[in-house]
C-alpha cells in the first residue's frame, strides 16, 4: 500500500470488504432477527420495522423443540454427517495416498475417472440410487445417507487428498523406508500426521456437505423422526402455504451454528490445508 | 564392513537409458563421489544402490552379497537427502530414533546412540526441537545424525550440501571429511560440484549422460583428464581448448589455428606422430599459462589480447582474446595488465592436454 494514500485504503479495502461482509452476513442477522421477533407482527403496526424487534422471544425457539422433533432432526444430522464423513475420509485418504503415490497402469486416468463421477449431479443420480435403497430396504433410515453421501463424499476427499499427498515430499517416505519402515509404516507414521491438515480440511469439508445435503434426504426419508434438519424444518414448518417464520428461521440458525463451530475450530488447520504447506 | 561392488548397472525408464552398463568397485571404508551434470545418472545410481529405484540389469552386492531384491530397509545403508527429509512433526530426537524404533532397539541403547551422535554432531542442546525451528544449518546435522544412529554399513548422500549457502557448504564440508575419517564408514556420494568431489572424494566418478567418464583420485582427474569432458569438467575455472591442426615442420610438429602457431614439446610430439595432418584439441588450465618472460623461451608462447580483467585478490583471472578463440588465463596478482594489452603468454610445456577431435578421448 503506497504511503500516505489512505483514502486509497478506504476506497480499495474498507468500503469494498465492508459491503462484501454486509452482503454475505445479512442473511444471518435476518434470521435472527426473525427466530427472536414476535410471533404475528402486522405491517401496519405503529412503528412497524422488520429489521429490528423490541421485544425478543424464545417462543419460536422453545416452538421448535416442544412442537417439532426438531432435536431429534439434529442429533440424525449429527449422526449421518459424522458417520458418512468417517467413511469417506477413510477411503480418501487411502485412495489419495495409492492414486499419488503407487506407480500402478491407469493411475492417472482411475484419479481422472473418480474426479468425473464427482461432477455427476446429485438431482440426476438420486433417481437410480433411490431404486437400490429401495431395493436394500434401507429407505427412512439414517444407513439410507451415510451409505449415499460417500458417493460424492469419496471422489472429493481422494481428489482433495491425492493433491495434498502430492505436496508431502517423497524423500520424507524414501528416507522412512529406508530407515526401517514398511511402506504401511511409513505411511501411517511419517506419511498420514504430515497430511493432518490437508485430512482436516477434508472432513471440514466432507462434513459441512453432509450437513446441508438436502435432496437425498428429501427422497430416502420419510417419517418425521428420521429427517434431517435441512428437510425436517422445510417440510414440517410450511403447511400448505403457511410459513411458520418463526420457528423456520430459529431451526436454520441452530442447524448453520454447528457447521459455524466446525469451521472456525480447524480454521487454523483448515487453512494450512487448503495452501497445501508443509514446512521440512 | 561396507565393500559395495556395482556390476554392469543399467536403468532404463521407459526409452531412455538413464544409466549404461556402470561398473565399479567400492573398498571397504572408502569415500567415493560421484559427480557429473544433471541428469548425468549419478542420483539414479545412489538411488539404484539405496533400493528407491530398481535395477534394470546388473548386481549391486554389498559385501559379497548381492542385494538386487532386498527391500531398502534390509540393505543396511542410511541416506541422507538433498532437501534433509526431516520428519517435520517429530522432534529432533525422535527424528534420529526412528530408524531404531523401527528396528526395534531397546529405548536405553536408542537413548544411547542418539545422544552419541548428537554430541558428535554438536547439536546435543536441540534434540527437543522440531525440524522448522532449526537453521538450514542444523537441519543437515540432524540428517546426518539420523543416518549415525544406525551405524550402517553404507553411507548414502545425494547432494547434501546444495541447499546451504556457500559459506556454510565449505565448513559442512569440512565436517563430513573429518566425519568420515572418525567413523571410517564406507561413504558414497552424490554432487554436481566438482569442488566437493576433489575435496571429500578419496576417489571421483566422474559421468555423463549416464556413462562412467573415469574414475581415479582427485589429482589423477586432474592431471590426467581421461577425456575432453572430464578434462573440462574438473578444475574452475575451466580448462582452455583450442581446436588445432597437426603439421610437421623441420623434423618437430607445429600445432597451428587462425590464432595459435606453437611448437609441440618432444613429449607430446611423440604421440601425435600418426595425427599430423590432422585435428587435435589442445588442452591448458589456466593456472598453467603465464605472462611470458625471458624465462618461458623453452616454453610454447602465443599473442593474446586482454578482454576482461578479474581481480579475485589471490589470483587475476585474464579473459583474453586469441586470434577468433577466448582463453582464461590465472595469473599472479602481482601481475600489471590492463584491459586492451596485448600479451605474449606462455603454456607450461608439461602441462598440455591433447585430445582426439572426434573421439574427445585423450591422447
Amino acid at each position: 500500500m503506497i504511503e500516505g494514500a489512505i483514502w486509497r485504503k478506504w476506497v480499495f479495502f474498507y468500503v469494498p470488504m465492508a459491503l462484501f461482509l454486509l452482503f454475505l452476513l445479512f442473511p444471518f442477522y435476518w434470521m435472527v432477527i426473525t427466530s427472536v421477533g414476535e410471533l404475528y407482527r402486522p405491517w401496519n403496526s405503529i412503528n412497524y420495522n422488520p429489521f429490528w424487534t423490541w421485544k425478543p422471544t424464545w417462543d419460536h425457539v422453545r416452538y421448535l423443540f416442544e412442537e417439532t422433533l426438531f432435536a431429534s432432526w439434529l442429533w440424525n444430522t449429527t449422526f449421518i454427517a459424522l458417520a458418512s464423513t468417517a467413511i469417506s475420509l477413510v477411503c480418501g485418504v487411502f485412495a489419495g495416498y495409492a492414486l499419488s503415490r503407487l506407480n500402478f497402469p491407469f493411475a492417472g486416468s482411475l484419479g481422472t475417472g473418480i474426479f468425473i463421477t464427482y461432477l455427476v449431479p446429485q438431482t440426476l443420480l438420486f433417481i437410480p440410487l433411490a431404486e437400490i435403497i429401495r431395493n436394500y430396504r434401507l429407505g427412512d433410515t439414517p444407513w439410507s445417507l451415510i451409505l449415499t453421501y460417500p458417493t460424492f463424499l469419496i471422489p472429493f476427499c481422494t481428489w482433495l487428498m491425492m493433491g495434498y499427498f502430492k505436496a508431502v515430499p517423497r524423500e520424507l517416505e524414501e528416507c522412512a523406508r529406508i530407515d526401517g519402515a514398511s511402506r504401511w509404516q511409513a505411511m501411517l507414521y511419517i506419511v498420514i500426521p504430515v497430511a493432518i491438515p490437508g485430512i482436516l480440511s477434508a472432513g471440514i469439508f466432507a462434513f459441512t456437505l453432509s450437513w446441508n445435503e438436502f435432496i437425498y434426504a428429501l427422497v430416502f426419508l420419510s417419517s418425521p423422526a428420521q429427517k434431517t434438519v435441512s428437510v425436517g424444518v422445510t417440510s414440517e414448518l410450511i403447511r400448505g402455504d403457511v410459513f411458520f417464520w418463526g420457528p423456520l428461521m430459529a431451526g436454520a440458525l441452530l442447524g448453520s451454528i454447528p457447521v459455524a463451530i466446525a469451521y472456525s475450530f480447524f480454521v487454523e488447520h483448515y487453512v494450512a490445508g487448503l495452501t497445501g504447506s508443509v514446512k521440512g | 564392513m561396507g565393500q559395495v561392488v556395482l556390476k554392469g548397472i543399467n536403468k532404463f525408464y521407459e526409452s531412455v537409458h538413464a544409466v549404461k552398463d556402470v561398473n565399479l568397485q567400492i573398498r571397504d571404508k572408502e569415500f567415493v563421489v560421484f559427480v557429473g551434470p544433471s541428469g548425468c545418472g549419478k542420483t539414479t545410481t545412489l538411488r539404484m544402490i539405496a533400493g528407491l529405484e530398481a535395477i534394470s540389469s546388473g548386481d549391486i552386492s554389498i559385501d559379497g552379497n548381492v542385494i538386487n531384491a532386498l527391500a531398502p530397509m534390509d540393505r543396511d545403508i542410511a541416506m541422507v537427502f538433498q532437501n534433509y527429509a526431516l520428519y517435520p512433526h517429530m522432534s529432533v530426537y525422535d527424528n534420529m530414533a526412528f530408524g531404531l524404533k523401527m528396528r526395534k532397539f531397546e529405548r536405553r541403547e536408542i537413548e544411547k546412540r542418539v545422544r552419541e551422535a548428537a554430541d558428535i554432531l554438536g547439536i546435543g542442546e536441540l534434540l527437543k526441537r522440531k525440524p522448522r525451528q532449526l537453521s538450514g544449518g542444523q537441519r543437515q546435522r540432524v540428517a546426518l545424525g539420523r543416518a549415525i544412529v544406525r551405524h550402517p554399513r553404507v553411507f548414502l548422500f545425494d547432494e547434501p550440501l546444495s541447499n546451504l549457502d556457500a559459506k556454510l557448504r565449505v565448513q559442512m564440508r569440512v565436517e563430513l571429511k573429518k566425519l568420515h575419517l572418525r567413523l571410517g564408514t564406507t561413504a558414497i556420494y552424490v554432487t554436481h560440484d566438482q569442488v566437493e568431489a576433489m575435496t571429500l572424494g578419496d576417489r571421483v566418478v566422474v559421468m555423463k549422460d549416464g556413462v562412467v567418464q573415469q574414475v581415479g583420485e582427485p589429482l589423477e582427474l586432474y592431471n590426467q583428464p581421461a577425456n575432453k569432458f572430464v578434462a573440462g569438467f574438473i578444475g574452475s575455472p575451466a580448462m582452455n581448448f583450442a581446436t588445432v591442426t597437426v603439421t610437421e615442420a623441420d623434423g618437430s610438429l607445429i600445432a597451428e589455428n587462425s590464432g595459435l602457431r606453437i611448437k609441440l614439446p618432444d613429449e607430446i610430439a611423440q604421440r601425435l606422430r600418426g595425427h599430423v595432418g590432422r585435428e587435435v584439441i589442445l588442452g591448458v588450465r589456466p593456472e598453467d599459462l603465464t605472462v611470458a618472460s625471458s624465462a618461458d623461451l623453452d616454453h610454447p608462447c602465443f599473442d593474446a589480447v586482454i578482454e576482461v580483467v578479474e581481480q579475485l585478490g589471490s589470483e587475476i583471472l585474464l579473459d583474453m582474446k586469441v586470434g577468433e578463440s577466448n582463453m582464461v588465463a590465472s595469473v599472479e596478482p602481482t601481475a600489471r595488465v590492463r584491459v586492451a594489452d596485448k600479451l605474449r603468454v606462455a603454456m607450461r610445456r608439461s602441462r598440455l592436454h591433447v585430445f582426439d577431435a572426434q573421439t574427445e578421448a585423450a591422447i
